[in-house]
Formats: C-alpha cells, structure tokens, sequence
C-alpha cells in the first residue's frame, strides 16, 4: 500500500491562533427554528403507522405475472447466444432478449452507454449485467424456467483497477491561482494518499416496480423511485412511446438515498418490456441479494492530496488528484465526479489551487448515486488533510478551523464570491460547544499520554467541517428549468402538484407547510397530487438535497401568486374566499439565482446558488486488543438556511450521521473477479441500534436570500462530515492515522502494529479465493445465486 | 394442508404448503400487506409479528408453527383508526420516516412495553437491536418508545 509522507520542512512561529471571536450558541438554546409554532405531523404517518401505506410490493394487480432478470457471471466477455433448454416447456413462459426492444437499446441518462438488455453479439460489462427476461404466471414456474437458461459467452479480459483502467467516463480541472508555485515557497507540506471503497444505499425496502401494459398500447409502471421524470424519459427512449404512453407513478418509498435516483429506470424497463410481451401485469421485486449484487453503490475513490502551509500559518497551496471508479458504465458518474471535484478543497479559503478528477471505468456493476454524491470521498481527503496539519503545527484542530474557514466575501477556486449564508464558523462554535471540545480534546490527550502498555481501551475526539453546495452544480438547475404548479380545484381544493417524491424525508409534509404559509390557510386545507407522470408537472428529480430549496421556492412563488390573483378577483382574503374563486393554476418555472453563471468548460463561475455548512465531532472508543470502534458520543451542526420542520430536518442529521458512521466504520463492499461478496444484509452490515450513539443535532439559520423561504437543503450534508470526524477520533485515541474507509478492526490494528494493511477498498480480487467457490461450481440451479443463469464458459483464456 | 391460528384475534384457516412463510401467508392470502419483507433471512426484522406476545420474524417461520397462535401484526395495533400509544409517539417523535422498517419497529418496541422492562435507553436499545433502520439513526425511534412508556405510567 502506498504510504502517506510528511514533508515538515519548518514550523511556522508560534502556535496558530484564531483571527475570530467564537460566537457560542449554547447547547441549552433550543435550536433556532424551534421558537416557531409546533411544526405539523408528517402527512403520511398514519398510513406508515398503520400499515395502510401501499409501497410497490403491497400493490395487487389480479393476474399479475412475475418477472426475472437473466444475469451475466462474468465481468467481462463476448454474448455468444443466450439458449432455451429444448427439454422445458417454455409455451407459459414469456422470454425477452434485446431484439424485443422496441426503441433504442438504452438506459437513458447522461451518456448512451447503458444496454436495455445485453444483445448477442454484444459485450457483457460486469457481473450481474442484464442480457435477457422472463416472466411467468407464478413463482414456481419463473424458478423452473430460470434453471434452464443459459447464456453462452466467450470471457474478455476485465479490468478492476481505476488507476490502471484506460477508459474514462469524465475528467474536470479547477484552477484559482498557482499552485505548485506556492508549494514550492510553504514552510510546511502534508501529503496523504486516501481511498475509500463502495457504499452500498440499502435503502430496507428493495427495488421494485411493476409495470401494467394499457389497452392504449402504453405501459404505466408503479414502482419504488426518486425520480419519476427520470424513467419516465428512459420508457420514452427505448419503448418508443410518446409522452401519454409511458406513465410512471410513485408507490411509497421505502428509503432511497440516491440508490433509487437512475437504478429504477434499468427494471422499469425489464418490467415493461416483460409486461408489452407477455400482455399481463409484471411484477418485478428484487429480493436483498439481487438489490446488493446488481444495484448501483457509491463511487470508490483514490485521492492524492498535498496542501502547502505559509510560514505565518496560512493555507496558501493545495493540489488535489482524484479518481474515481464509475463501474462499467457511466450511469451519473460525471457528475458525481463534478460535485467532487468542486468539494475537494473543504470549506477552507486558500489562493493557489489545483483540483483534477479523472472517473474511470472499471468491469464492476455501474456505481451511481449515495447520499453526498461524490463529496463524502473527496471530504473525507480534504478533512484528513486539515487534521493532520493540526497535528504537524501542534494546533488545535478547532482553531486551525477557525482561521481558515470561509467567512462572507471569501471566493472559492471557481472564482464564486461567497456573498451571504456562509454558515462554517457558527456550526463549527455550535459543536464544539456542544461537545466541550477543547476540554475533552485535552483530556483525552493527557489520557494517550499517561496511557500504559497495558492499556484495553483508548478514547479519542475528532472533528470534520464541511461544505456543500445546494441544489444542482454549475448550470444544472438551468437545464433542468423545474415546473411546480399549484391548482385551485372548481371544487374549492387546494393542491399542489410536483414530481418531488416521498421517501422518507418529509416533502409531503414540508410542501402543504410552506404553502399553507404562504396562503394564509390550515396545513390540512393543502392537498398534494400523486407523483404521477399523467398528473404532475417535471419539478426535476428528488435529489441534491434540492427539494426543499429549489421546489420549495418556487412554490412559495406560485402561492403567493395564487393568493394575489384570489384575493384581487374576490376583494377578501384569499382564506375567506379562495373556495368559491376556482378554478385556476398556477405554474412557476424555476429562474436562474442571481449570482455569476456557471461555465461548464472553464469549471468557473457560481457552482452552486448557496453552501450548506456543517460540522460533525466524535467521540470513540477503540479497543486496543481487537481494534474495534466504538461511537460514544456524535453531534452534528447543519446550516441549512431556514428550518421549516425541526423534527424532519433533525431526522435528516441523525439518520445521514448514523449512514456517515457506517461508512466510516463497517460498511464494505468485498469484491472477487468483479463481484460482490457480501451481497446480502448477513454479510453487508450496517448500524443497528446498538452500534449508534445517541446523536446531537444542532440547527443553525443563516438563509439564503435567493428563495422565499432562505432554505438550502439538508439531507446530503451530515454524511460529508461523519467519517473524517471519526478517524480523527480514532487518531486522537491511538495515534494513528486510517487513510482508509472504512477504518474497520483489521486496518486500525494493522496500523496499530505496523502489520500489513488488508486489501484497498473498492478493489477486487482477480480470482476466487480457494474457500471460495466460483459460481460456475455452484450446483446448476441452486438457489444461491437464484437470478444468475449457468455459463458454459468454463476457464478463463 | 389447512392451519389455523388467529391473526389479531380474528380466526384464520389457510390452505397452503406447511412450510409456505408466515409472512407469506399474511401478505398474500391473507392481504395484510403491512409486515414488510427487507430481506428475507432473519436480518432485517422488517418482517416483525408477534405470536403469543413474542417477537419473531415472520420470514423465519413456516406456517404450520403458527398453528393454534395468537398472531399480531401492525394492522392490529390501531383501534378503529384510532393510533395507539406508541404509534402516537412515532409520529411525534418522528420515528417514522420512510415507514418501511416502522411496522416492524412497532412490533418490538410494543413487545418490549409490555415486557415491563425498565424503559432506559440502553434496554430500549437492545429491544430494537433485531430491527435494522436506515433513516433515522434510531435516535427517535428510541424516543418514540421511551415517551410511550412515560405515558403508558402516566397516563
């Protein structure tokens, strides 16, 4: 493994100080947004609560027929024939291969890469790549057909390594300054090398859509989704249907962190190809195995740092090299490199800056959106580096933070004058208050200090600042030129109409809240449409944390609008009379922020309209014998602009904390021959109630004043802050670094004794390992591997 | 086969594979979607009912062992629209975001107040450590049963 090297050339005079008076919020102060009147009940809790909720599994559909899909075992090879054995009666199975495509053979997306359906004579990617379907009238008889297809290949060379792989997906510069000529004059330079592996979103209800064909000879697909435009565009694109044809509705969702953002589009797909040819409803649910083997994970990167110190302790360097692993196929991954690219500085003010990112593509199941979306890996880099800075100054890390943070007026590397909403200092004071953390910060330190050999347990504190951007980066939100409308029924209803999804983060509540507001009526006057293609207008996907913000802006845009056109027409106020003044709609279309327009090709100009801010601080135990990590203590500080529902927002930062502290502790993806290992939840862990500390949410306010409401987003934010606050922790406690996620027992004792380091995350082995049996070996049609079908490949050439 | 058990204290027979799952059995035959299944092996506890008061994961269980049991799922917990205690505390709390884990949760944290264990957060921990969340960070999902014991003693 490549080690990290520190270059001290000199110290800087004196320790650095802060330039700040700290503002304290004290802990014992509610939250600022809580003075406000009780926030409403999450409009679908009941139904939640009940089990009345309906997520797609629940759906009945009389005569539904079940859906499979015929994965590839190899990552990499040559499609010779996918072949029916002669022996089954395929008369009640319906099979569809590539050729029964009737538009493209695309996945739609960013780039055209992504096949349907692998074709014969095409080239299979990765392991559990789609190459054909079938359906059947019951289970029974879908397991009987699945056993007697075989896919014949000739396996291709694979490649697995990103920084060895020749074919990129995208690669993006951003440059403020010079460089390498300032590190060239820094009194002190700290290099690392760091690398984190696949996350995987597990979401606890598995993907799932099932598509029913129409008379009209459309499909309507009701699934498990984030983005309902997204797929909407995909059936368009490779059913070749017009826009009425294709209907995608949202069944609640059961969590979806970025996992169900592009993956739904891929079995929308299957199931409605399935459900055109068989005529029949065709249910397609992913049990866990096949969610964790075929579905997207969050980008595996490397990242090479190096940040130049001036002699009076100012930040003046950082030349930043990020890879990233896109997968086999390029799915978002442009612009997850783009949001980490655009992040890799952290939220520190610093002239010469060289950021370059490179994704690559590798032959491992396509990686995709998580939570965070590329910054939560370049973060991480960025926040290893400041802390051990601190540690070369003998600094405080707090302190160091206060110096170097962004205030208002500060101007990122893209040239972005960061005017207004600059919260970094207030929730780096708000948490290290909360945590008393220059006094456990001690306290521990004289612990490591008078720490014995016989020592089992060592605690530590660590803390981790970051940004990040609000909303779709550079012109994205332009492009995207959102519509929400708001409608004012004949019948005297109000209602809200969007594509923004539900999946667990309260857009169903927060929108009739903010409307109601706005319209001076009750929360429960407000009624929010189906996200439905037929019905609803695109308001963009539910991602980037943009929800709240942008289609929460421009909500409060159309009722204010709404209220005046009432309230003009019927001379009262809008509350006494808007039952009698219908019918009448409004539709607001997003308009561009003020600010400097972004350019795409210089990686100059406004990023992102605003900054979320945010500061996580931890406090551990690590076994010294076993090297186990045990999170006390975790508090959590977002400025997310403007609250509107404290116990929504604090669920977003304790829930994105905990997935930050798996990520940061135990969550790893093992590969072998571009597979996943742990491909199921008794090998893939995740926090339980017992592996998570009681976390601390603090909110801060400081609006942006480009919307209505000033709310910038929240959901992304805690999980950029998790991981490097915690292996801070963990250093404070041992004193050794982990420049690898996650920092599981066998890195933190390998460090611990100089012992070798186990294998990089994100890699994966060539070959199985002796224990391991390949899947060839496994018995034809067990139900190990139930969706995967037989090869007749037999050894690699 | 035929096998009888009752589910929220209605009679049920079924006539099914003995060894088809219980939560098989209640999502399908019986249409009571509201115990979900998050993986299937025992894992997630997504899939959490009660039989006989106690806490099991109804992907676990064949059929036939449900027999002549008192079976309690999330649809049972409500009285006529009316949320209980805890489902109450859920939805104040927040311990309920996307809702997928929630009837499973449900299920443990009621099994667990009427245990009459001493509701400390550590024991409440324990309680719910076979119900895996990926939306809250537990922390108001521990919350939720901790102010539905304090009402439960206080009423």
């Amino acid at each position: 493994m490549e080690r990290p090297s520190q270059n001290v050339r000199t110290l800087p005079p004196g320790v650095v100080a802060p330039d700040t008076t700290p503002l304290v919020i004290p802990t014992d102060a509610p939250a600022p947004g809580r003075a406000r009147p009780a926030a409403p009940l999450r409009r679908e809790g009941p139904a939640k609560l009940t089990g009345e909720a309906k997520y797609a599994d629940d759906l009945v559909f009389p005569g539904a027929w079940f859906g499979a899909t015929i994965r590839s075992t190899q990552p990499r090879a040559r499609l010779l024939g996918i072949e029916l054995a002669e022996a089954f009666d395929w008369k009640r199975i319906v099979v569809v291969t590539a050729d029964d495509i009737p538009g493209e053979n695309i996945v739609s997306l960013i780039d055209d890469d992504q096949p349907v359906l692998v074709p014969v004579g095409g080239e299979i990617r990765h392991q559990a790549e789609a190459c054909a379907l079938i359906a059947a009238p019951d289970r029974a008889m879908l397991a009987e057909a699945r056993r007697h297809i075989t896919l014949r290949t000739e396996r291709l060379p694979a490649v697995f390594d990103p920084l060895t792989s020749e074919t990129e997906f995208a690669h993006y510069t951003v440059e403020a300054g010079d460089a390498a000529a300032a590190m060239e004059t820094a009194a002190l330079v700290i290099e690392g090398v760091y690398r984190v592996g696949h996350q995987e979103q597990l979401y606890i209800e598995n993907q799932a859509m099932i598509a029913v064909p129409r008379e009209d000879g459309g499909v309507t697909v009701h699934g498990s989704l984030q983005c309902p435009y997204y797929i909407h565009k995909a059936m368009k694109r490779a059913l070749d249907m017009g826009d009425e044809l294709a209907v995608v509705v949202q069944a609640e969702t059961g969590g979806g962190f970025g996992g169900k953002e592009e993956y739904p589009s891929v079995i929308a797909l299957h199931a409605a190809l399935l459900a055109l040819k068989c005529h029949k409803p065709v249910r397609m649910i992913y049990d866990r195995h096949e969610d964790i083997s075929a579905t997207t994970k969050r980008h595996p990167a490397v990242v090479r740092y190096r940040s130049g110190v001036s002699d009076i302790g100012e930040l003046i360097a950082q030349e930043v090299e990020v890879i990233m692993d896109g997968g086999a196929y390029c799915t978002l991954t442009p612009v997850v490199l783009s949001r980490g690219v655009l992040h890799a500085g952290g939220p520190y003010r610093c002239p010469n800056v060289r950021i370059t990112g490179r994704a690559m593509a590798t032959n491992t199941p396509p990686n995709g959106a998580f939570r965070g979306f590329g910054a939560p890996q370049t973060e991480f880099a960025a926040e290893m580096q400041i802390n051990r800075i601190a540690e070369a100054l003998d600094a405080s890390p707090l302190d160091l933070r206060r110096r170097w943070v962004y205030r208002e007026g500060d101007v990122t590397p893209t040239g972005q004058v960061l005017r207004e909403s600059v919260g970094g200092i207030e929730v780096l004071e708000a948490a290290a208050e909360a945590l008393a953390f220059d006094r456990t910060h001690a306290q521990t330190r004289s612990m490591r200090e008078g720490r014995t050999d016989g020592a089992r347990t060592a605690t530590g504190i660590g803390v981790a600042l970051a940004w990040h951007g609000a909303g779709f980066t550079g012109s994205g939100e332009v492009r995207l030129a959102s519509v929400a409308s708001l409608e004012l029924t004949d019948g005297g209803r109000i209602r809200i109409l969007t594509a923004s999804t539900e999946m667990g983060q309260g857009t169903k509540t927060i929108f009739p809240q903010i409307v109601a507001d706005a319209l001076g009526v009750d929360y429960e006057e407000v009624e929010i449409a189906p996200q439905d293609t037929s019905i609803v207008p695109d308001s963009g996907p539910t991602v980037a944390s943009r929800t709240a913000m942008v289609v929460g802006g421009l909500l409060i845009k159309a009722a204010e609008k709404l209220r005046a056109r009432v309230e003009e027409s019927t001379g009262r106020s809008f509350a006494e009379s808007y039952r009698e003044a219908g019918p009448m709609r409004i539709d607001e279309q997003f308009v561009p922020y003020p600010g400097e327009p972004f350019d795409d090709k210089t990686y100059r100009g406004d990023a992102y309209p605003a900054f979320g801010w945010a500061c996580a601080m931890a406090k551990v135990d690590v076994d010294l014998d076993t090297g186990e990590v045990t999170v006390r203590d975790c508090v959590s500080a977002n400025d997310i602009g403007r609250v509107i529902h404290p116990v929504l927002a604090e669920g977003q930062v304790e829930g994105g904390t905990l997935q930050a502290i798996g990520y940061a502790t135990i969550e790893e993806m093992k590969l072998v021959d571009g597979r996943y290992l742990n491909d199921r939840l008794a090998t893939y862990l995740i926090p339980t109630s017992l592996d998570a500390p009681r976390i601390r949410s603090i909110l801060v306010e400081k609006p942006f004043s480009g919307v209505p409401h000033g709310a910038k987003g929240i959901g992304e934010l805690p999980m950029d802050v998790g991981a490097p606050a915690i292996v801070a922790a963990i250093h404070d406690a041992t004193g050794v670094w982990i420049h690898e996620l996650p920092a599981t027992p066998e890195r933190i004792l390998a460090a611990l004794t100089n012992g070798e380091m186990p294998q990089a995350p994100g890699l994966s082995l060539e070959e199985p390992t002796p224990q391991t049996p390949r899947i060839e070996d496994l018995p034809a049609g067990g139900d190990e591997m139930p969706f995967r079908a037989p090869t007749d490949h037999a050894e690699p050439p | 086969m035929s096998f009888s058990f009752t589910v929220n204290d209605d009679p049920v027979e079924v006539e099914v594979a003995g060894t088809r799952r219980l939560l098989d059995v209640l999502r399908e035959d019986l249409q009571l979607t509201g115990t979900k299944e998050g993986c299937g092996e025992g894992e997630c506890g997504a899939c959490s009912v009660l039989i006989d008061g106690a806490v099991v994961d109804a992907c676990l269980v064949p059929v036939s062992q449900a027999v002549g049991t008192q079976v309690r799922t999330v649809e049972g917990l409500a009285d006529n629209g009316r949320l209980d205690i805890l489902q109450q505390a859920f939805l104040e709390t927040g311990g309920a975001q996307c809702g997928i884990c929630t009837p499973g949760m449900l299920m443990a944290g009621g099994a667990f107040l009427a245990s009459g264990t001493d509701p400390t957060e550590d024991n409440i921990r324990e309680a719910i450590a076979g119900n895996l969340c990926r939306c809250t960070g537990y922390t108001k999902i521990i919350d939720a049963i901790a102010l539905a014991a304090e009402r439960s003693a206080h009423p």
